[in-house]
C-alpha cells in the first residue's frame, strides 16, 4: 500500500506537517498513554482467596474500568485472529485435518461458551499462581471463545472460495507459501474476516460482563472491569452506579466502532474480489484522516527495507507448493485407517464421558437435565415466535423505506452488540416489584440480547426484495396477508433463517445468566438447564457441569441439525432471490 | 529477441507432450472419467499454436498440464528436453478471467512473478514499467484493476506475462471475456507485436473455441475432439503474416475447420488446398436411437434450451432454400462456436437440420417446426424426441413401468453418475428435464425431486 503512494507523497513535500498529521500524532500518543496506564495495573498482587481486588463504585473510576475491559476485548480479538489464521489454514489445506477440524468447529460453535467458564477459570488460576494473570487469562479466554469460531469459519470458507485462476497464477509464478498467504489468501478473506470480527466483537461485550465477576467453586473472583462494576452495583443495590455503567459501555461501544471498526471496514473494501468498482464504498472519517496524513506513509517508507528483508526471509522459509502424484489405491487404504482411528477416538471419548456422568450422578440425573433442557428449549421457542411476531413487521416496514433503513440500521446494529447483561439488573428489579415469575421473566431477559438479530435481518431481507417485485405486488393488488404470503415471507425467508439461528444460539448462551438473576441479596431462579449449569458452576460440581453443558450442546446441535439446517436448505433452493 | 521470422523445420522444440492422458475419479468410486487420452504435441520455437476444441474437449486441461499446474495421469511433459518438475518455468500465462489480484495495483500485479524470483525492488520496477509500456498502459501503474475496463485488465494480464520474458506464452481463451470490439482490437495488437518480431516470447500457445481467431493468430491449429479429449489432427495455416481474413485460403480454412468441428467422426487430414474445395466427410449417421445397441445414458444431450433451437431454426428458415453458411451464421448472431455448435448438435440430433460442408440445411420437419404454431411445434418436438433421443425415451419408459407413474430423480442421476462426472450428470439430467417438460412427456417437481408422467388425457 505504501509503495503505491510513493510518488504521491513526493508531491506534497513542501509542507512538513498538515493538520491531519498533527491529529494523527496526538491520537497515537493518547492511545499509547492510555494503554500504558491501563496495562501497568494488571501486575497487581493477587493471592486467592485472601487478596482479591475490590471494585469501587465511584463513577470516576468507570473510564479506567471500561479501559481495562476494552483492553481485554482487544487482546482476545488478537488471539482470535491468530487462532483463525492457523486453524483455518490447516483446515483448508489438509484434507485429513479438515475432516476433524470442521466438525469440531461446528460443535464448538454451538456449545454454550459460558458453561465452560468454571473449568477455564480454575485451570488458568492454577497456571498463573499468585497473580491476576490467571483470572485475566480466563476472562480473555472466555471472550476469545465467543469470537474465534465465527471468524475461523469465515476464513476457512473464504480460503475454499478462492477463484481457481488466481490460485494458478500463484502456482505458475512459484510464489512461496508465505507469499501465497499474504498476497492471496489473507486478502481474499479480509472483507468477510473484518465483518465477522466486528460482529463477534460486538457479541464479546456480553462475555466481558459475564466473565469478569464470577463465582466458581464457592469462590468469588473479581477482575477490575466494567463487568465487575455492574456486579458490584447489583450487590450494593446502587441504581445510579448501574446507570453510569450503562452510559459508559454505550460510549465505549460507539467509540470502538468509530475508531476501530469503521476505518478497518473502509480500508478492507479494497480487498473486494469483484473486479469492478462498487457503487457505495464504506466511509470512515478516521480512515480518510489517516489517508490524508503523511505520517503513516513516511513510516511505511522507513520500514520498507526491513519489511522486504523479513518477507524474503519468510518466503525462503516456506516452500513452494508442488503437485504430488497420488497413488489412488494406497491413498484409499490410509484414508480407511485414518477414518477408523477417528471413529475409535470419538467413541472412546464418548464412553469416558458417559462413564464419568453415570458413576457420579447416576442415570436419573440424565432425565432431569433433559426435562430442564426442554423447559429452556420452550423458552427459546417462545422467544423466537414473539420476536418474530413483533420485530418482523417492523423490520419489513423499515426495510421498505430506504431512508429510514439507512438511519436505523446502525442503531439496530448498536443494539445488537450492546451487552444485554448490563440491563439485567433493571429488569430484575422490575420482576421483583411486579411479582412476575422468573420462569416467564427469563424469556424476556434472554430476548434482550437476541431479539435484535431478528429485527436486523428482517430489515436486511426486506431491503433485498427487488423494487420491481414490490411494484408488481402493488400493480396486481396484493394486500394485507396475501402480500405477506406471496411476497414478503418468501422474500425475507433466508434472512429470517440467518437471524433465527443467531438469535436462538444467543438465547441458549444467555440462558445461563438469565435463568438466575440477583438484586442485592434477592436471587430469582427459574427452572431450566441454564440455571442448572449456573448453580453447578457456582458449587463446583464437575459432573453436573459436564452433564449440563453436554445436554445443552445436544439441544443446540440437535435443533441446528433437525430444524435450522432444513430451513437453510429450503431458503437456498426455493426462496433464493 | 525471438527468431520466429526464420521458420525452419529444425526449430528447437520447447515443450513436448508425450503420451499424456488425464482422467479424474468419478463420484463414489464409479470408475474414472477420461478427459484427455494419449496426447502427443510439440511446441517449437518461433510458432503460434492454437488448441481448438469445443467445451469439454480438455483443451484447457492440456494447457495446464503443459504449464505444470496439473499432473497428467499418464505420460510425460518435457520442457526443453527435460521432464517437468513443478510449474513450468519457461512459461507465462494469460487467463480468460484476467486473474489479477484486485488488491494490488497494476504495477504490483505485473511485478508478482519477478518478486517471487527475488529480484530487487528497483530492478523489478524498471522491468515492470517497460512491460506496462509495451502493452500501452502507461500512466496506469498505480491504478487498481477495478478501475480498469475489461480490455485494460487483460493488457495487465499480458504485461504480467511479458515481464517474465518466457520462452512460451500460454493464452487461455484470452479474448473471450471481452466484448467484440475490444477483443478484436487487442487481438490485432498482439498479432502486430508478434509480426514485428519484438514479441517477448519465442512461441505462443493459445487455447480457443473461436475458429476465426485460431486461423487469424496461429501458424498451426490443433483440433481436439470430445469424450475423451484426443487430438483429431492439425491444420497448417500457411498464409503470409498478418493472416488476411479476406483471402480465399483464410475462408477456405475457416470453412474446413467448421466442417470438421460439426462432424465429430470426420477425419482431420489437414490437407486444405485450393484444388480440394470440398472435402469428403463421412456423413453423420442418423442418430438411430431405438435400435441402437448402446446404453441410452451414454449418448450425451447437448446442453441447450428448446427455445434456443427454435430461435436458430427460425433464423435459418428465413434464408433462401432454408440453408445457411456456418461461419456467416456465427458472425451474424454473434455466437461463438461453443454456443452455436451445441444448438446445431441438438437440431441434428432431433432430425430438424443437417450439417454438410460448413452449411446447415433444415429438413422438412425442421422447416415445419420453425414455422408452425407453438402447440404444433411442441407436438413435432415430442414426436422427434420419442424417435431419436435415447435418454428421454428411457426415462419415459421407466416412468411407464412404475405403477404410480412416478420416480425419484435420484434414480436417473445415479445411472448418469456412472457415465459422467457428477457435475455433468446433473447437467444432463437438468437438460433432459427441460426437454421433457417442453415436450410434455413428464412433469418434474423440484421440491419433491420426483418425475411424474402427466395425467392421461381423456381423449387419448
Amino acid at each position: 500500500m505504501q509503495q503505491s503512494n510513493l510518488s504521491n507523497s513526493k508531491l506534497h513535500q513542501k509542507f512538513p506537517f498538515g493538520l491531519a498529521d498533527v491529529a494523527v500524532i496526538l491520537g497515537t500518543f493518547t492511545l499509547l498513554a492510555l494503554i500504558g496506564r491501563i496495562g501497568a495495573s494488571t501486575m497487581v498482587r493477587f493471592v486467592p482467596p485472601d487478596v482479591v481486588p475490590s471494585i469501587s463504585l465511584d463513577p470516576w473510576q468507570l473510564p479506567y474500568y471500561a479501559g481495562r475491559s476494552t483492553l481485554r476485548m482487544f487482546i482476545a480479538l488478537f488471539c482470535s485472529t491468530l487462532f483463525t489464521f492457523i486453524y483455518g489454514y490447516c483446515a483448508a489445506h489438509s484434507r485429513r485435518a479438515e475432516r476433524v477440524l470442521i466438525p469440531l468447529l461446528d460443535i464448538l460453535q454451538s456449545v454454550p461458551v459460558l458453561g465452560f467458564l468454571s473449568i477455564t477459570v480454575t485451570a488458568f488460576i492454577a497456571l498463573f499462581p499468585g497473580s491476576l494473570w490467571g483470572l485475566e487469562a480466563a476472562s480473555i479466554f472466555a471472550i476469545f471463545t465467543s469470537q474465534a469460531w465465527n471468524m475461523t469459519f469465515s476464513f476457512y470458507q473464504s480460503l475454499r472460495m478462492i477463484p481457481q485462476e488466481l490460485d494458478e497464477v500463484i502456482m505458475l509464478y512459484r510464489l512461496s507459501g508465505w507469499a501465497r498467504f499474504t498476497k492471496l489468501e489473507i486478502p481474499s478473506a479480509m472483507i468477510a474476516l473484518v465483518w465477522n470480527g466486528m460482529m463477534s466483537f460486538g457479541g464479546g461485550w456480553f462475555f466481558v460482563a459475564a466473565s469478569e465477576a464470577i463465582s466458581v467453586l464457592n469462590q468469588n473472583y473479581t477482575l477490575p472491569g466494567i463487568g465487575s462494576y455492574v456486579a458490584a452495583g447489583v450487590e450494593a443495590r446502587n441504581l445510579p452506579a448501574l446507570g453510569w455503567a450503562l452510559l459508559a459501555i454505550a460510549i465505549v461501544i460507539v467509540s470502538v466502532d468509530q475508531l476501530f471498526w469503521r476505518p478497518l471496514i473502509a480500508w478492507s473494501d479494497k480487498f473486494r474480489l469483484e473486479q469492478s468498482a462498487s457503487a457505495s464504498a464504506p466511509q470512515s472519517w478516521l480512515y480518510d484522516l489517516l489517508k490524508t496524513s503523511r505520517i503513516p506513509r513516511i513510516l511505511g517508507q522507513w520500514f520498507t527495507g526491513l519489511n522486504d528483508r523479513i518477507n524474503s526471509f519468510l518466503c525462503w522459509l516456506t516452500p513452494i507448493r508442488v503437485l504430488r502424484s497420488v497413488n489412488a489405491s494406497q491413498q484409499a487404504l490410509t484414508d480407511r485407517i485414518y477414518n477408523w482411528g477417528l471413529l475409535l477416538c470419538v467413541t472412546g471419548l464418548l464412553i469416558v464421558g458417559l462413564h464419568f456422568i453415570l458413576t457420579t450422578v447416576g442415570i436419573a440425573e440424565l432425565g432431569t437435565t433433559f426435562l430442564l433442557g426442554l423447559a429452556t428449549f420452550g423458552r427459546v421457542l417462545v422467544l423466537l415466535v414473539f420476536s418474530t411476531l413483533v420485530w418482523t413487521p417492523l423490520g419489513v416496514a423499515i426495510g421498505f423505506n430506504p431512508k429510514l433503513a439507512q438511519l436505523l440500521q446502525p442503531v439496530v446494529q448498536f443494539l445488537a452488540s450492546f451487552p444485554a447483561n448490563f440491563i439485567f439488573p433493571f429488569v430484575t428489579l422490575f420482576l421483583i416489584y411486579t411479582h412476575i415469575s422468573i420462569d416467564w421473566g427469563s424469556i424476556f431477559l434472554m430476548s434482550l440480547g437476541s431479539q435484535w438479530y431478528i429485527l436486523f435481518n428482517s430489515i436486511a431481507g426486506a431491503m433485498r426484495i427487488p423494487t420491481e417485485l414490490r411494484e408488481m405486488a402493488t400493480a396486481t393488488g396484493l394486500k394485507g396477508w396475501k402480500l405477506w404470503q406471496r411476497l414478503i415471507i418468501p422474500g425475507i425467508f433466508s434472512a429470517w433463517v440467518t437471524g433465527g439461528v443467531t438469535a436462538s444460539g444467543g438465547a441458549w448462551n444467555a440462558s445461563i445468566v438469565s435463568e438466575v438473576v440477583t438484586w442485592g441479596t434477592t436471587t430469582l431462579t427459574a427452572s431450566g438447564l441454564g440455571a442448572y449449569v449456573a448453580s453447578a458452576t457456582a458449587t463446583g460440581d464437575w459432573a453436573r457441569i459436564t452433564l449440563g453443558i453436554g445436554m445443552m450442546s445436544l439441544f443446540v446441535v440437535g435443533a441446528n441439525r433437525l430444524f435450522w439446517q432444513r430451513l437453510y436448505l429450503l431458503a437456498e433452493n426455493k426462496y433464493h432471490l | 529477441m525471438n527468431q520466429h521470422s526464420t521458420t525452419g523445420q529444425s526449430a528447437l522444440s520447447l515443450i513436448t507432450v508425450d503420451h499424456v492422458s488425464k482422467s479424474f475419479p468419478m463420484s463414489e468410486g464409479k470408475g474414472t472419467f477420461t478427459v484427455l487420452q494419449d496426447i502427443h504435441l510439440t511446441v517449437r520455437s518461433g510458432e503460434v499454436v492454437a488448441l481448438l476444441g469445443r467445451s469439454g474437449s480438455g483443451k484447457s486441461t492440456l494447457l495446464r498440464i503443459m504449464a505444470g499446474l496439473i499432473l497428467p495421469t499418464e505420460g510425460l511433459v518435457l520442457s526443453r528436453g527435460k521432464p517437468l518438475q513443478g510449474s513450468n518455468t519457461e512459461v507465462a500465462m494469460v487467463f480468460q478471467s484476467f486473474a489479477l489480484l484486485p488488491w494490488l495495483t497494476v504495477q504490483e500485479n505485473v511485478e508478482l512473478g519477478l518478486e517471487a524470483q527475488g529480484i530487487p525492488r528497483e530492478d523489478r520496477r524498471k522491468q515492470a514499467l517497460k512491460a506496462i509500456d509495451l502493452v500501452g498502459l502507461d500512466g496506469f501503474e498505480n491504478a487498481y484493476p477495478k478501475e480498469l475496463s475489461g480490455g485494460m485488465k487483460q493488457r495487465v494480464g499480458f504485461a504480467r506475462a511479458f515481464v517474465l520474458e518466457p520462452k512460451v506464452l500460454f493464452m487461455d481463451e484470452p479474448f473471450s471475456a471481452l466484448d467484440v470490439l475490444t477483443s478484436e482490437n487487442l487481438r490485432g495488437e498482439i498479432d502486430d507485436l508478434w509480426n514485428a518480431g519484438t514479441f517477448p516470447s519465442q512461441s505462443i500457445v493459445i487455447v480457443t473455441h473461436n475458429i476465426e481467431e485460431a486461423v487469424f493468430l496461429a501458424d498451426r491449429v490443433v483440433i481436439l475432439g470430445n469424450n475423451p479429449g484426443v487430438i483429431r489432427g492439425e491444420v497448417i495455416v500457411n498464409l503470409p503474416r498478418p493472416h488476411d481474413r479476406s483471402s480465399d485460403r483464410f475462408k477456405l480454412l475457416v470453412d474446413y475447420i467448421y466442417n470438421v468441428m460439426t462432424n465429430p467422426t470426420a477425419q482431420v487430414t489437414g490437407e486444405v488446398t485450393d484444388t480440394v474445395q470440398k472435402i469428403t466427410l463421412t456423413k453423420i449417421p442418423p442418430t438411430t436411437a431405438l435400435d441402437s445397441p448402446k446404453n441410452p445414458y451414454t449418448q450425451a444431450l447437448p446442453h441447450v434450451r428448446v427455445g434456443g433451437i427454435s430461435g436458430l431454426l427460425e433464423l435459418i428458415v428465413d434464408q433462401p432454400e432454408g440453408k445457411d453458411d456456418l461461419p456467416r451464421l456465427a458472425e451474424k448472431i454473434q455466437l461463438e462456436v461453443d454456443d452455436l455448435l451445441p444448438l446445431l448438435d441438438a437440431a441434428v440430433l432431433l432430425g430438424l437440420a443437417e450439417v454438410q460442408q460448413g452449411d446447415v440445411n433444415l429438413t422438412a420437419i425442421g422447416r415445419d417446426f420453425a414455422t408452425t404454431t407453438i402447440l404444433r411445434s411442441k407436438d413435432i418436438f415430442r414426436q422427434q424426441v420419442l424417435e431419436r433421443v435415447p435418454l428421454l425415451i428411457s426415462i419415459v419408459r421407466t416412468l411407464q413401468e412404475k405403477r404410480n407413474r412416478s420416480m425419484r430423480s435420484d434414480f436417473f442421476l445415479d445411472i448418469l453418475d456412472e457415465h459422467y462426472p457428477h457435475e455433468e450428470a446433473a447437467r444432463q439430467f437438468s437438460t433432459a428435464v427441460d426437454w421433457g417438460r417442453y415436450a410434455e412427456l413428464f412433469e418434474y417437481n423440484a421440491s419433491e425431486e420426483r418425475l411424474y408422467l402427466p395425467e392421461p388425457m381423456v381423449n387419448e
